[in-house]
């Protein structure tokens, strides 16, 4: 095929792209218009039926909470593949580019990066676990308190302590709260097929208003273990990464 | 029947500007520049999210769009990367 041939080859095809995207556009339903049942029959009846005011949390931990499990264990196994991939084998060893000058030295991290990162980790702290735990309150949940967790550990390392970074996150522990967090999600949905109710059923006492921390049931918990999961494989996957770039064991 | 809503100045000037955020990350050629484009573009993203009133999806999107996979990125550049490149 000549660059001729294909140019027209491709407009053709970018014509026709075009006028069936033109095409799908005036079937859409207008801007903020949802058609959909579902939205308002949830709306309806979610607060009043959890006592949980973060609706979106309600609708991830329970609602669809079995598509939220199988999410879970995608990072789950992504995180177990990736520390399995990147495991330092006994007769392994790594040895520096061969050009590379012997006598070149890794430059100290500047004060500028050290101050603010060291000043950070307290509130990242605070703030993951807020959001983590106020998943049935807020707009947040375990997802993103434990990413949040997670970078708390990353800021420690950008202060310039890999070795410190090493001993708050030493690798078997981090692979333990990693499977009790994704054990515990499990655990908790299979109770309820123990007691004899469908798979996540939110068995728990509702609490007594709906707002309150104390409240919703199941959905704070699998929260609090959604946090535990992602923050610790979030904390696998950059603490090997790091290992395999900055460490090369002689 | 529902009404239907009409776009906000603001949502519109979103849109945009995430449009030509994604472009810039595309027209990027140096990665680790292309690597801090993705993440402002995350921030960008996460901005639409909560200027269409999807406060969730804001914090998912400025945790892993604009930190951790940005993070991710540059690890794996650093330890795939040739000398003097």
């Amino acid at each position: 095929m000549t660059p001729r041939q294909r140019a027209w080859f491709f407009a053709v095809a970018a014509a026709g792209l075009v006028a069936c995207y033109l095409w799908a556009f005036t079937g859409l339903p207008g801007f903020g218009n949802y058609p959909g049942p579902y939205g308002q029959e949830i709306l309806r009846r979610a607060v009043g039926e959890t006592h949980a005011t973060g609706v979106v949390s309600t609708v991830n931990f329970l609602y669809r909470g079995f598509d939220t499990v199988g999410e879970e264990f995608i990072l789950f196994a992504a995180a177990a593949g990736m520390s399995v991939l990147l495991r330092k084998l006994r007769a392994e060893r790594e040895t520096g580019p061969a050009d590379e000058a012997d006598s070149r030295t890794i430059p100290a991290t500047s004060s500028a990066v050290r101050i603010p990162a060291l000043l950070l980790v307290g509130p990242t702290v605070v703030i993951g676990w807020w959001l983590a735990s106020h998943a049935q309150t807020n707009p947040s949940g375990g997802f993103q308190g434990g990413v949040i967790l997670a970078t708390a550990f990353i800021l420690v390392y950008l202060s310039g302590e890999f070795f410190t970074f090493r001993k708050l996150s030493p690798v078997v522990l981090v692979d333990a709260v990693e499977a009790l967090g994704a054990g515990g999600f499990a655990a908790v949905g299979l109770a309820a097929v123990v007691m004899n109710l469908p798979f996540l059923y939110n068995y728990l006492p509702l609490g007594q208003f709906p707002g309150a921390i104390s409240s919703s049931g199941t959905i704070a918990l699998i929260s609090f273990f959604v946090g535990l999961e992602v923050a610790a494989a979030f904390v696998l996957i950059v603490g090997e990464l790091l290992e395999q770039t900055l460490l090369r064991s002689a | 029947m529902i009404p239907v809503a009409v776009m906000n100045t603001l949502q519109v000037v979103i849109l945009v500007l995430v449009a030509a955020g994604a472009m810039v990350v595309v027209r990027t050629k140096v990665r680790v520049r292309q690597v801090l484009a993705l993440s402002a573009y995350g921030v960008l993203l996460a901005i639409l999210f909560f200027v269409f009133q999807a406060p969730d999806v804001t914090l998912s999107e400025l945790t892993v769009g604009a930190v951790a996979l940005p993070i991710i990125l540059l690890l794996a550049i650093a330890k795939v990367r040739k000398p003097e490149q």
